[in-house]
C-alpha cells in the first residue's frame, strides 16, 4: 500500500473516530491540533487503525507515536 | 474471535450510510425514540455506538422527548476505565427501547461511592447500580493448598460486595446489578488450578458461586460476565495490552457484546423481554418442504445431521416453553398439510398441544404475526420470529419493526445458538407462575371454546367455578409482584415501575394498602393475576397508586371483585373516598374506561390524556361476579391505621 492510499484511508478513520468531516490528515498533525484527541480517543484511534489495516501494534510502538507521520511509517512497514 | 458474538451476527448489518442517517435524524414525522431505535437495531461497532450515544445525550440535554423509550438511570461503579463503555451502554439500551442515563463517578472510587450517603452515585437516586468490577478489583491472595484460608478469602470478598450493596441500598435504595468475575487466563500449575484451593482460578470460581447464591436470594440482579467471557473465550476476553495501557477491563472488540448484555438485562428489569416465539416450519422446524417432500421426505430424525439440527431447534423451543415462553407457528402452507408432521411424524418433539396459535395459510407472514399477537392479546414487541428465509425476515422487519427477527446463517446447525445468543428472552427472576404460563394461554383457548358453547357470559363465568384469593403483599409473592409491576403494559392504569426494594417498602409501610390477587378455576390455577397499591392521600382518602391485571383473566369481572375487596378494607380503615388515576401510555388504551366502568366519577383531565376519578366509599356497591372469595393475611380491621 503506498503512502497516498494510507493517508486516504486514515482520513476516513479520523473523520469516523473524531466525528468530524473537516479534519485534514497531514504528516505533521498531532494530538494538540485536534479537538477531543485525548488519551482515550487516542486508544480508540489506534484500535480503529489496527482493525482497518488488519495489523497489531506493540505497546512500545504505540507509546512512541508522536505525529501522524510516525503512524503512517509504522503502517507502511507492516502492510 | 467468534464472529457470532464479537459482531452480534443475529442482528442485521449496519447500513453503509449510518453516519448520514444519524445526521438526518429528527427530520421525519415519526417519534424520535422510534427513529433512534431503528438506528440502534443493527450491529454497530464501537465508533458507531459512540456517535449514536452522542445524539441521544444531546437530545436528552435539549429536553426532547425520547418516547416511547422507558427511562432508566444507572450508576456504574468500576475499577477500570469505562469511558468507552458508557456511550456503548447508552446506544445499546436504545436497541432495547430504554432511554438509559449513565451516572459515572471518578475512576476507581468504588467503595467511596457506595458507602458515602451524598456521593455522586447515591445522590443521583439511580434505578440501579451496575458493579462493573473485575477480578483485579478484589483482594485476592494466593493461599495454595490451604482450604481454610482460601475459604476465608472468598467469604471476605463476598462480605466486601455485600457491604457495597448495603451502602447503595441505604443511601439510594437502588437495585444492584452484580457481575460475576471472568477468571484470568494464566494458570499457575495448569489443570490443577481448578481443583487446588487458593489458586486464582479456584478463588474466582468460589466467589462466583457464592455471589450467585447470594444474589438469587437478595432481589438484586446477576449479570453473568464469567459466563459471557467463557462463551467468547477467556483468551479473547482479557486483553492484557489494553489493561496495561488504559485499564480496559476487557477487549475493545467485545464492548458492543458486553453493552448489549447490560442493555438486555436492564430491559428485562423493565419487563421488555419477549414472550412468544413464532416458528416458521419448512427448513426451520424440519428440513425440507412438507408440501413438496411429504411426511416421509422431510428431515427430522436422529442420526441424520440435517435432521438433528432441526431437532435442536425443536428442543430449544420446548425448553423455552417450559420456562414460560409461548410458541406459535406461522407457515405458508395448507393447514392440514402443515399439521401432519405434528400429528404423525414419530420423531417430532413438538406436538400441536405445545403450539398456542397455529397459523398455516397463504397470507403474508406480517399479517399472520399480527393475527397471532391479537389472539394472544400481546403486543408485537413481545414477539420473536424465527425463519430461515431472508426474504420473509426482511418483510417482517420492514412491516412490523417491533417484532424481533434474528438473522440466521446458511447452516441450520447454528440456528439454536443464534436464537439464544440474541437474548430475546432474558429474565432477571423466575417465579412459579412462569412455569405454568404457556399452559395458561392454552387453557384460555379452551375457555374461549366453552364460552361459545354456553352462550351467555354470566353463565359461562359461573361454569368456570372460580376462586379469587386476596392477600396483602408478602415475601412469598414478592418476586411475582415485582415481575407484574415491571412487565404489565396493557391492563395497567398508571404503569408505575417499582424495584424489589420499593415493593418491600410498600409491603412494610402500615399506611400503604397493598393487594395481591390470585385466581383459580376449573382449568387450573392462574396464579397471581392482579396487583393493587393504595397510598394515603389527604385525610381519609386512598390514592390508587397502582392497579394492574394480567390480560389472561380479561372479561371475568375480576376488576369488580378487586374493587369490592378494596372498598371493604377502606371502610374498615375509616377511608371515605378512593381516588384513581389513568395515565395513558401507548400500550394501555384498554383501560381508558376502567374507572368509568367501575362507577367512579371523572374529576379531572389533563392535556396528556391523564384522567382522575373518585368514588365515595359509602354506598359504593360494585357489581359482583360468580366466584368464591378468600381473603387472608390482613391485619385485623381495628389495627389498620387511618390515613
Amino acid at each position: 500500500m503506498d503512502e497516498a492510499q494510507i493517508y486516504a484511508r486514515l482520513a476516513e478513520i479520523f473523520q469516523d473516530v473524531f466525528d468530524d468531516d473537516s479534519i485534514a490528515v497531514t504528516p505533521d498533525l498531532t494530538a494538540k491540533d485536534v479537538d477531543g484527541w485525548d488519551s482515550l480517543t487516542h486508544i480508540r484511534l489506534i484500535l480503529t487503525v489496527e482493525k482497518a489495516f488488519k495489523i497489531k501494534f506493540s505497546t512500545s510502538e504505540i507509546g512512541k507515536l508522536e505525529k501522524v507521520g510516525d503512524l503512517v511509517a509504522l503502517i507502511k512497514q507492516r502492510t | 474471535m467468534n464472529p457470532l458474538y464479537a459482531e452480534l451476527q443475529w442482528l442485521p448489518r449496519a447500513p453503509q450510510d449510518f453516519a448520514g442517517r444519524l445526521k438526518a435524524l429528527g427530520t421525519s414525522a415519526s417519534p424520535l425514540g422510534r427513529e433512534l431505535q431503528a438506528l440502534a437495531l443493527p450491529a454497530l461497532d464501537l465508533n458507531q455506538l459512540m456517535k449514536l450515544a452522542k445524539v441521544i445525550d444531546r437530545a436528552r440535554c435539549e429536553g426532547k422527548s425520547l418516547e416511547p423509550f422507558v427511562p432508566f438511570r444507572m450508576g456504574v461503579l468500576s475499577n477500570s476505565t469505562i469511558d468507552m463503555l458508557v456511550p456503548a451502554l447508552t446506544a445499546s439500551a436504545a436497541r432495547h427501547g430504554v432511554a438509559l442515563e449513565v451516572v459515572q463517578p471518578a475512576y476507581d472510587q468504588v467503595a467511596q461511592e457506595a458507602l458515602t450517603p451524598d456521593s455522586k452515585i447515591n445522590s443521583s437516586k439511580p434505578d440501579a447500580v451496575l458493579l462493573a468490577l473485575d477480578y483485579r478489583a478484589l483482594p485476592l491472595k494466593l493461599t495454595l493448598g490451604d482450604a481454610e484460608a482460601s475459604s476465608a478469602i472468598v467469604q471476605g470478598v463476598i462480605g466486601y460486595l455485600q457491604a457495597l450493596r448495603n451502602g447503595i441500598k441505604t443511601h439510594s435504595n437502588a437495585v444492584c446489578i452484580f457481575q460475576t468475575f471472568a477468571p484470568p487466563v494464566e494458570t499457575l500449575f495448569g489443570s490443577l488450578d481448578r481443583a487446588l484451593p487458593g489458586t486464582l482460578r479456584n478463588l474466582v470460581d468460589g466467589i462466583n458461586r457464592e455471589l450467585a447464591n447470594f444474589v438469587l436470594g437478595s432481589g438484586d440482579v446477576l449479570l453473568d460476565i464469567a459466563g459471557l467471557a467463557e462463551t467468547v473465550g477467556l483468551a479473547d476476553w482479557h486483553n492484557t495490552q489494553l489493561w496495561n495501557m488504559a485499564k480496559f477491563p476487557f477487549s475493545d472488540e467485545l464492548i458492543p457484546l458486553y453493552a448489549d448484555h447490560v442493555a438486555r438485562t436492564v430491559a428485562a428489569m423493565r419487563g421488555k423481554s419477549r414472550k412468544v416465539l413464532i416458528l416458521d416450519l419448512d427448513n426451520t422446524v424440519w428440513g425440507g418442504v412438507i408440501g413438496d417432500d411429504g411426511i416421509e421426505g422431510i428431515q427430522i430424525a436422529q442420526g441424520d445431521a440435517r435432521g438433528e439440527a432441526h431437532l435442536a431447534v425443536q428442543r430449544l423451543a420446548l425448553d423455552l416453553r417450559q420456562r414460560g415462553i409461548m410458541l406459535a407457528v406461522s407457515s405458508k402452507n395448507t393447514d392440514e398439510v402443515a399439521r401432519e408432521p405434528f400429528e404423525k411424524h414419530p420423531e417430532m418433539l413438538l406436538k400441536l398441544d405445545h403450539i398456542a396459535v397455529f397459523q398455516a395459510n397463504w397470507n403474508d407472514k406480517a399479517t399472520n404475526i399480527q393475527a397471532i399477537a391479537e389472539e394472544l392479546s400481546l403486543g408485537l414487541d413481545a414477539m420473536v420470529f424465527l425463519d430461515d428465509n431472508p426474504v420473509e425476515r426482511g418483510l417482517v422487519r420492514k412491516l412490523l419493526p417491533q417484532v424481533a427477527v434474528p438473522e440466521l446463517p446458511e447452516d441450520p446447525a447454528w440456528y439454536a445458538r443464534y436464537l439464544t445468543a440474541a437474548g430475546y428472552f432474558e429474565a432477571v427472576a423466575f417465579a412459579d407462575e412462569d412455569l405454568k404460563r404457556a399452559g395458561f394461554y392454552q387453557d384460555n383457548a379452551k375457555r374461549a371454546n366453552l364460552q361459545k358453547q354456553v352462550g351467555g357470559v354470566d353463565a359461562y363465568l359461573a361454569s368456570l367455578d372460580m376462586t379469587i384469593t386476596f392477600q396483602p403483599f408478602d415475601a412469598t409473592g414478592r418476586a411475582r409482584i415485582v415481575q407484574l409491576i415491571n412487565k404489565s403494559n396493557q391492563y395497567n392504569l398508571t404503569t408505575r415501575r417499582y424495584t424489589d426494594p420499593e415493593v418491600v417498602a410498600a409491603e412494610s409501610d402500615p399506611q400503604v394498602f397493598t393487594l395481591q390477587v390470585r385466581l383459580a378455576d376449573i382449568f387450573g390455577d392462574n396464579g397471581m393475576i392482579s396487583v393493587v397499591i393504595c397510598r394515603p392521600g389527604e385525610d381519609g382518602v386512598w390514592e390508587i397508586d397502582t392497579w394492574l391485571m394480567s390480560c389472561r383473566v380479561l372479561g371475568r369481572k375480576v376488576e369488580h371483585m378487586v374493587l369490592r375487596e378494596i372498598l371493604e378494607h377502606a371502610r374498615a380503615a375509616g377511608i371515605h373516598k378512593l381516588i384513581g388515576t389513568y395515565r395513558p401510555t401507548d400500550r394501555n388504551k384498554l383501560v381508558v374506561d376502567h374507572y368509568l366502568k367501575l362507577g367512579f366519577t371523572k374529576v379531572g383531565e389533563e392535556n396528556s390524556g391523564l384522567t382522575r376519578w373518585e368514588l365515595p366509599v359509602a354506598g359504593a356497591e360494585p357489581e359482583s361476579a360468580p366466584m368464591k372469595v378468600v381473603s387472608h393475611g390482613f391485619a385485623p380491621a381495628g389495627e389498620i391505621p387511618k390515613a
